[in-house]
């Protein structure tokens, strides 16, 4: 029986059995971030060991940092003592840092991918659940706790049981207007939060191979929101070229990482197939990721929605969310947060005003997308949009900076999660595309984003 | 290891870390005092004042070390100072029909215990639970069981023998890598010529 492209790599990384069902798996690459890092360093201190293998690990600061005035000293001492802890410990420990102000700066899972470290066949990790984000390549990459950050920085390898396979394989071709977040959020609406618990999922189907690299990554980013190890896409041309345009790659490994994709008599633990030709612009309407419903329909029609989370989000069942005043828009994240996504954006706004009644933040998700974003003039249509061109950094998305949504405020955010107070004590959440939250911004409502799209 | 205690019933579905310990509480950099904040926006009103109707704030509760929780406990950020919170808390186990997977390891590499019971006997604890906040039920990790005698329960647990024998023995998983360490740089040297 043939192996799929999850087994292919995970064989390839076993370093030893430890128990039935248990392997200490070898981890080629471990990306590392201010929040779930320090208590891991400060355990290498307590037991005197050293990183054993500092070349595969890379630093960035991220959650904590400040997307105005980036270079002033951070004002929450917290903060800025989580930040300064990590430059000290890659000191300390001979890791690579891109700290504030750094070219190579920007959120994790931006930054892997543009920089070429992120390749075919790899497995990753981090101290963050959207490390699936990595798997768009064809690879195993998932998030994992502060005492496991500990473990890889100390012996490269964890002890982990093989999760069971999925594949979730969308047919078909997607309609107009209909973009990748918004397939995952149908996927997730679909599955619900826990659908695809103790599984590491495939996404097969023409739907992900006509997807960019870059839509890909938005797919596999919101692997975790269903409750998901991981998720991945095969590799095909669009992958290598995409890594070969970053970095110097030798024909050898190229022909490898082709010999990793799925065979074609390989069995999944689980099989689910959707119609591209089904899903529609989606927004979400609840507290959590799987509670999206497209437009027309009413709120009440929404999958997983609870009695909590309606009354957290004061939306009435019998309401579309059509026209849906809304307060804030908020684009960026390691979800909707790379170039394309900024391109999308100023391609819709491109001429047109924001509605007053809306603040607006574009956070690109690295310094590099900021500055290509500047090189192609989007941040001044944005700035005429009436909109915020800010530095890089997670933002709003989890507001750990000053980057707050104001409690009983609405947001339409580009990010992947809209759990009660996510963006800021009491705010209420909205999870979309960035050409919904493009066209909201625009009226000033949560708008379908096909009206101001020309068909043809 | 046995857990003989009181429970605090929590029969939310879906609960996330970040209301386990929101984002701002992340800030420290070392792993302690979480458990004040376990909870947050829902055991406080506005001002610090503790929340009268969060089941964390029931006088009765407050010594209990087992939470009966909802399905999907656990779910979202990766967050092990969700896994601090908790055990600095008290908590020693927590019961549910299932886990979301990083919570559940991060959970062990803290000493708590994540127990999957099937939903009719998790609906059942904690309605009983509810009824009578002074019900006290039983973690026999040995046994692998939970046992409460006033309900007539003794449910079996599924735990893998590696983390029962390292919750038992006290075995650290790090420590155990860190032994590895001349397998894993042989297995690493081969592993350069092709990733
Ligand atoms: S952008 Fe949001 S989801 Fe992504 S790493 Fe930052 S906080 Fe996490």
């Amino acid at each position: 029986m043939g192996k799929t492209l999850f087994d292919k790599i995970w064989d390839a990384h076993v370093v030893k059995s430890v128990a039935k069902g248990l392997d200490v798996l070898f981890i080629d690459q471990h990306y590392v971030h201010e929040v779930t890092s320090p208590q891991a360093f400060d355990g290498l201190r307590n037991r005197g060991v050293q990183v054993l293998f500092p070349e595969r690990c890379t630093a960035t600061t991220d959650h904590n940092v400040p997307t105005v005035n980036q270079l002033k000293p951070i004002k929450d001492p917290l903060s800025a003592t989580q930040v300064a802890s990590l430059r000290e410990n890659c000191k300390e420990f001979g890791i690579d840092f891109y700290g504030i102000g750094h070219e190579k700066q920007g959120i994790v899972h931006i930054i892997g991918p543009e920089l070429g470290i992120t390749q075919p066949g790899m497995t990753i990790v981090c101290g963050d659940s959207h490390t699936s984000t990595h798997g768009a390549f064809g690879t195993i990459a998932f998030g994992i706790g502060t005492s496991q950050v500990e473990q890889v920085l100390a012996a490269q390898s964890l002890i982990l049981n093989r999760p069971k396979t999925m594949k979730i394989e969308v047919r078909g071709k997607l309609g107009f207007g209909v973009s990748s977040k918004d397939v995952i959020l149908y996927i997730i609406s679909n599955l619900g939060t826990q659908g695809a618990t103790r599984h590491f999922v495939e996404y097969a189907g023409a739907v992900f191979l006509n997807m960019s690299m870059e839509e890909r990554m938005t797919i596999c980013n919101m692997s975790i929101e269903m409750g998901a190890r991981g998720g991945l896409v095969g590799i095909d041309d669009k992958t290598i070229n995409y890594v070969t345009s970053k970095t110097a790659i030798d024909e050898e490994k190229i022909a490898y990482w082709k010999s990793l994709n799925t065979d074609q008599d390989a069995k999944f633990d689980q099989v689910i197939l959707l119609k591209g030709e089904d899903i529609q612009p989606m927004v979400t309407t609840g507290t959590a990721p799987d509670t999206g419903v497209s437009f027309g329909k009413n709120i009440g029609d929404a999958s997983h929605l609870s009695e909590k989370a309606l009354k957290y989000m004061q939306f009435k069942p019998e309401e579309k969310v059509d026209d849906q005043k809304i307060d804030y828009v908020f684009i960026g994240s390691c979800t909707n947060g790379r170039i394309e996504d900024l391109r999308i954006v100023a391609n819709l706004v491109k001429g047109k005003k924001k509605a007053n009644n809306v603040s607006v933040w574009v956070v690109p998700g690295s310094m590099k997308v900021r500055r290509q974003a500047v090189k192609e003039n989007l941040d001044k249509i944005f700035l005429e949009a009436g909109f915020e061109f800010r530095e890089p950094g997670c933002s709003a998305c989890l507001a750990m900076n000053d980057d707050k949504i104001p409690p009983g405020s609405l947001c339409v955010s580009t990010s992947n999660r809209n759990f009660e107070g996510r963006q800021g004590d009491g705010a209420r959440t909205v999870l979309a595309s960035p050409l919904t939250a493009a066209a909201s911004a625009i009226t000033g409502k949560i708008t379908d984003p096909r009206v101001f799209l020309n068909d043809n | 290891m046995i857990i003989n205690s009181t429970t605090i019933p929590l029969p939310i579905d879906n609960v996330d870390t970040d209301q386990i310990i929101p984002a701002k509480f992340l800030k420290q950099i070392d792993k302690k005092g979480y458990g004040k904040n376990l909870f947050r926006n829902w055991r406080y009103l506005e001002g610090n004042t503790p929340n009268p109707s969060f089941i964390l704030n029931a006088p009765e509760r407050q010594n209990a070390a087992i939470l009966l929780a909802g399905n999907n406990f656990g779910c979202g950020s990766s967050r092990e100072h969700a896994a601090w919170a908790i055990a600095d808390y008290g908590i020693r186990a927590i019961i549910a029909t299932q886990f979301a997977d990083i919570f559940k390891g991060n959970a062990y590499n803290n000493g708590i215990l994540p127990i999957e019971l099937e939903k009719q006997h998790v609906d059942s604890l904690t309605q009983a639970s509810l009824d009578n906040p002074n019900l006290k039920i039983k973690i026999d990790l040995k046994r692998q069981k939970v046992v409460s005698s006033e309900l007539g329960i003794k449910e079996s647990f599924d735990i893998h023998p590696f983390k029962k024998q390292c919750l038992i023995e006290g075995v650290d998983e790090t420590a155990f890598l860190i032994n590895l360490r001349p397998e894993i740089q042989k297995f690493e040297s081969k592993q350069t010529q092709l990733i």
